[in-house]
C-alpha cells in the first residue's frame, strides 16, 4: 500500500518538503517571491512522478555497470548511469550510488528552468545541488555523524567557481559504505557526479582485513541490496592514529585521482575524528568552526 | 528476484521500492521495518509539545543548539503520543512506554501503545445535499465493496465504511482495498468513491467533497422551506414570489407562513410533489445532483402552469437553490408563461447573502475503533478493570493527542476526529488492519489499582532521554491538553 507523499512548506515558511517513498528532499530558493512559488510549483509537479520512474526500471538501475552495459532510458536514470559510468573498469558500482545527486539536480534543473532565481539549493539527504547566480555564494556546514549534528569543517561555494553539487557518503549514512569513512564530502560540477565520487572515494577509506571493522554481506541486512554479497561496514572500533591516517590517505590517493581526471573539484574526508582535504587552491574549506551553526544546507 | 529469501523476510509495499525487508531492519527509507515479522512503521515516535502549541504546526525534532532548552524535559509540556510507538506481542506484555509525570501537584501515567485495529472504520461526514446513493446501498472503492450509504443528515449525507466484515469477512482483494481506503482517509488523503446506483465522490478529511467531478463549496444554511423563513423579509416588494428548491422540502413564499404574515399576494403557483404545509413541498423531483439536491437542471420542471385565476403578466418570480450556487430570474408573458430574465440587482444581494450564510462544505472523517482485550493487557493485567476506569472518567481515552469519545456500553470502543490528530498518525499491518495510537491517561494512584503494570513505569525525562527516533510536534491549539487532571468528561 503506498503512503501517501508529502509536500509541504517546513515552519519556516521558507524550505518545502517533499518526500515519497525512500526520497526526502529539502528545498530552498530565494529571489522575488513569485519566481520563488513559480519555482516550488515546478518542482512540486515534477517530484511526484520521481519514484515511479526510478521504480519503472530498478532492477537495472541496482545492476553493475560495467564497460557495455545497457543504458537505462529515464532521464533521471541516465543522469545515474552517466555520473557512474567513469568507474565501471575501475571498481564495482551501480547506478543507484548516483541516485540522490541525479534526484536533487533534475529537481533544481526544473526550476532554474522555471523561474530566474538568485539561488536555490535541492537537498536530497545530503547530496545537495546547488544554483547560484553570478555574484551569490552559499555556506555550507559539514556533518559527520548525522544523528549528532555538529560540524566538522564548513565550506563555501560562490558563482564563480564551477561546483554546483556537494554529496556525503559514509558507513554511517543511510546508504552502505564498504569503507570505513566517518564521511567523505565532494564538490563537484553536479550533484550526481559529486554523489558517485564521495561513494567511491568513502569505499576507499579502508584498511584491508582489520579486526576492529565489523563487515556483513549487504544482502544480510537488505535483501534486495544492489551491492549483493559484498562486505558491507556495520561498525568501526577505535583505530590508533596510524591506522586512522593509512585508512584516510589510500582515500586520499583516489580523491587526488579523481580530481586529476577532472571528476570532482575538492573532497574532505573524516574518520575519527582526523580531516584530510583534496582541494585546489581557489577553494575554500575551513575547519575551524567550533561553534558556527549551518547556516544554509 | 528468485532469491529465496528466509520466511520472516517481509515485503515491504509502502511505496514502489517494494523493498524485502529482514527481521529486525529497516527499509530503504528508514520508515518500516520488519518488526517479529511483521511490517510496522518506524517513523519516529510523535512527542506533543505545549510550550510551542501557538507557533508552527510540526517542528521536526532535531537535537541542535538553540532547539532544545532542556526544560521540557521536567516539565508538564510534553506529552508522550502513541504515534511511532510501536505494539506489543503477545499481549501480556506491558505496552511500549507507560510513562509518569507530574502535572500540577498530581502523579499522573499516560500508557502509550499502537493498537492494531481488524475491528474498526470510519464514520465519513460529506457535506452536501446532492443525492448520493440508496440508503444501504454498497460504498465502493476500487471496485471493491469497503461500506455502505447510512443516512442523510442535515445538509450532509454519512456514509459508513470499514468494519470487521469488509475488513477480514471479504475476499482478500475487498480486505486490502477497504484497509487502503480507511488508512488514506484517516492519514487525510484523497479518496475516490463510487456509491452504487449513485454518485461517484472524491473525499480528504477537511476539504470539501468532489461529488460526480464537482466540488461542492457551501453548505446550504437550511431547508427550502427555512431559507424562505429566512429571507422573506429581504424579497419582500422586490420581487412578487420566490421558490427555494430544495429534495428534501421545497419552500414557495407567497404560501408559506412568512410570505402571509408580510401579506404577500397569491401569485397562482404550482409546484409538482406533494404538498406537506403551505408553502412547503415533498419530492418535487427526484433526488440527484442538480438543483438543492434535486435531479433537476432547469428549475422550470417543477412548476406545473400558473392558475390564471390569480397569476399576472409581468409576475416577477425568483427561483433558487438552498446554497444560492443557483439561481434564475422570471417574468411571466401575456399568456402566463415564465420567460427567464436577468437577475435584478435588488435581488442579487439577496442570493449573495444565501450563499454567504452557507458553511464550507466539508468532508469531515472520524475513525472508529474497539480497543480490545489484547491491548488492553498490554495496559493492566485485568483488562477489564481499563474498561471500568475509562467508564467512570478516571482514565482518559486519547488518540495521538486527541480527544476521543468513548461510547456508552461494553468495550472501550472510541471515535475521534482524524483532523485533530498529527499527520500520518495511522499505520497498518498486512493483517489487514489498521494501526491507529492510543493513549490511557490516569492518576498514578488509580493506576495501581487497576491492576497496572506499575514496575514498567518510566519518569517522562528518561523517556526523553532516548534520542532516536523521535519527533516534537507543536499540539493542536483546539485539542484540550491530554495531561491536565480533570474531574470528568470522555470528550471535553
Amino acid at each position: 500500500m503506498r503512503g501517501p507523499e508529502v509536500i509541504r512548506m517546513l515552519p519556516d515558511s521558507r524550505r518545502l518538503h517533499l518526500h515519497d517513498g525512500p526520497i526526502d528532499l529539502i528545498v530552498e530558493a530565494s529571489g522575488p517571491k513569485t519566481y520563488v512559488v513559480a519555482a516550488y510549483v515546478a518542482a512540486a509537479r515534477r517530484f511526484v512522478s520521481i519514484l515511479d520512474e526510478l521504480c519503472s526500471e530498478l532492477p537495472l538501475l541496482r545492476a553493475q555497470v560495467r564497460k557495455n552495459s545497457r543504458r537505462p532510458r529515464g532521464a533521471i536514470a541516465q543522469r545515474m548511469f552517466a555520473a557512474v559510468e567513469p568507474y565501471a573498469e575501475q571498481c564495482f558500482i551501480t547506478p543507484m550510488a548516483a541516485v540522490a545527486g541525479a534526484v536533487a539536480e533534475t529537481v533544481l534543473e526544473l526550476m532554474t528552468a522555471t523561474a530566474p532565481l538568485d539561488r536555490a539549493y535541492v537537498n536530497d539527504g545530503g547530496d545537495i545541488a546547488v544554483h547560484l547566480a553570478p555574484g551569490q555564494r552559499y555556506r555550507i556546514g559539514m556533518v559527520e555523524r548525522p544523528e549528532c549534528p555538529s560540524l566538522f569543517g564548513a565550506l563555501e561555494l560562490s558563482a564563480d567557481e564551477g561546483a554546483r553539487g556537494i554529496a556525503t557518503s559514509g558507513w554511517r549514512g543511510r546508504s552502505f559504505s564498504l569503507g570505513i569513512a566517518d564521511a567523505v564530502t565532494v564538490l563537484a560540477e553536479t550533484a550526481a557526479i559529486a554523489d558517485a565520487a564521495a561513494t567511491v572515494i568513502a569505499n576507499a577509506v579502508n584498511l584491508v582485513d582489520h579486526p576492529a571493522i565489523t563487515r556483513v554481506p549487504a544482502c544480510e541486512i537488505s535483501p534486495d541490496s544492489d551491492l549483493g554479497d559484498l562486505l558491507v561496514t556495520r561498525d568501526v572500533a577505535t583505530l590508533s592514529g596510524s591506522e586512522i591516517a593509512t585508512a584516510l590517505e589510500a582515500g586520499v590517493r583516489v580523491a587526488e585521482a579523481l580530481r586529476e581526471r577532472g571528476l570532482i573539484h575538492s573532497a574532505a574526508l573524516y574518520l575519527q575524528g582526523h580531516t584530510r582535504i583534496t582541494a585546489s587552491a581557489c577553494e575554500s574549506i575551513c575547519l575551524d568552526v567550533s561553534k558556527r551553526s549551518l547556516l544554509d544546507a | 528476484m528468485t532469491d529465496v529469501f528466509p520466511p520472516d523476510t517481509v515485503r515491504c509495499d509502502a511505496c514502489p521500492v517494494l523493498c524485502y525487508i529482514k527481521r529486525g531492519h529497516a527499509g530503504a527509507c528508514d520508515r518500516y521495518a520488519n518488526i517479529e515479522g511483521q511490517l510496522v512503521r518506524v517513523d519516529p515516535h510523535i512527542l506533543l509539545d505545549r510550550a510551542k502549541s501557538l507557533g508552527t504546526p510540526l517542528v521536526p525534532f532535531l537535537e541542535r543548539e538553540g532547539d532544545w532548552d532542556g526544560k521540557i524535559m521536567k516539565g508538564q509540556d510534553t506529552f508522550v503520543t502513541a504515534i511511532g510507538a510501536g505494539t506489543t506481542y503477545p499481549d501480556y506484555k506491558p505496552a511500549p512506554f507507560i510513562v509518569s509525570s507530574e502535572v500540577e501537584g498530581v502523579d499522573m501515567v499516560t500508557v502509550v501503545t499502537e493498537g492494531i485495529f481488524s475491528y474498526c472504520g470510519v464514520k465519513l461526514k460529506i457535506d452536501t445535499d446532492r443525492h448520493l446513493g440508496p440508503e444501504r446501498n454498497l460504498v465502493r472503492a476500487q471496485g471493491e465493496p469497503v461500506g455502505h450509504v447510512t443516512t442523510a443528515e442535515y445538509g450532509s449525507q454519512m456514509l459508513s465504511l470499514g468494519g470487521v466484515h469488509h475488513l477480514t469477512g471479504g475476499t482478500k482483494s475487498e480486505g486490502r482495498v477497504t484497509c487502503e481506503t480507511l488508512l488514506d482517509l484517516c492519514n487525510g488523503k484523497e479518496v475516490e468513491l463510487t456509491i452504487d446506483e449513485g454518485a461517484g465522490v472524491r473525499v480528504a478529511a477537511g476539504k470539501p467533497p468532489v461529488v460526480n467531478g464537482q466540488r461542492e463549496e457551501r453548505m446550504r444554511v437550511g431547508c427550502g422551506s427555512a431559507t424562505i423563513g429566512m429571507f422573506a423579509k429581504q424579497w419582500f416588494g422586490k420581487v412578487d414570489d420566490v421558490v427555494v428548491v430544495d429534495d428534501h422540502i421545497t419552500g414557495v413564499l407567497s404560501e408559506h407562513q412568512a410570505g402571509k404574515l408580510l401579506g404577500v399576494r397569491e401569485t397562482g403557483i404550482a409546484i409538482q410533489g406533494r404538498r406537506s404545509t403551505p408553502g412547503r413541498y415533498f419530492q418535487v423531483a427526484e433526488p440527484g445532483t442538480g438543483w438543492g439536491g434535486t435531479n433537476v437542471s432547469d428549475p422550470l420542471a417543477i412548476l406545473k402552469p400558473f392558475k390564471t385565476k390569480f397569476a399576472w403578466p409581468h409576475l416577477r418570480l425568483l427561483m433558487v437553490s438552498t446554497t444560492g450556487e443557483q439561481y434564475a430570474y422570471y417574468e411571466l408573458d401575456e399568456e402566463l408563461r415564465p420567460v427567464e430574465k436577468e437577475l435584478p440587482e435588488a435581488l442579487k444581494e439577496s442570493v449573495a447573502r444565501i450563499r454567504e450564510n452557507c458553511e464550507p462544505a466539508l468532508t469531515t472523517v472520524l475513525f472508529m475503533g474497539g480497543a480490545g482485550g489484547s491491548l488492553r493487557a498490554g495496559v493492566t493485567e485485568n483488562p477489564v478493570r481499563l474498561t471500568e476506569s475509562v467508564k467512570r472518567k478516571l482514565t482518559r481515552v486519547t488518540c495521538g493527542g486527541a480527544p476521543a469519545y468513548t461510547w456508552p456500553g461494553g468495550g472501550i470502543t472510541f471515535m475521534v476526529d482524524v483532523g485533530r490528530m498529527p499527520e500520518n498518525a495511522f499505520g497498518y499491518v498486512p493483517t489487514p488492519a489498521l494501526v491507529a495510537p492510543i493513549e490511557f491517561t490516569l492518576k498514578k494512584e488509580d493506576y495501581a489499582v487497576l491492576g497496572g503494570h506499575v514496575d514498567y513505569v518510566r519518569p517522562l525525562a528518561a523517556v526523553l532521554e532516548e534520542k532516536e527516533r523521535r519527533r516534537q510536534l507543536a499540539s493542536l491549539p483546539q485539542n484540550p491538553w491530554p495531561l491536565k487532571p480533570y474531574a470528568g468528561g470522555g470528550e471535553s
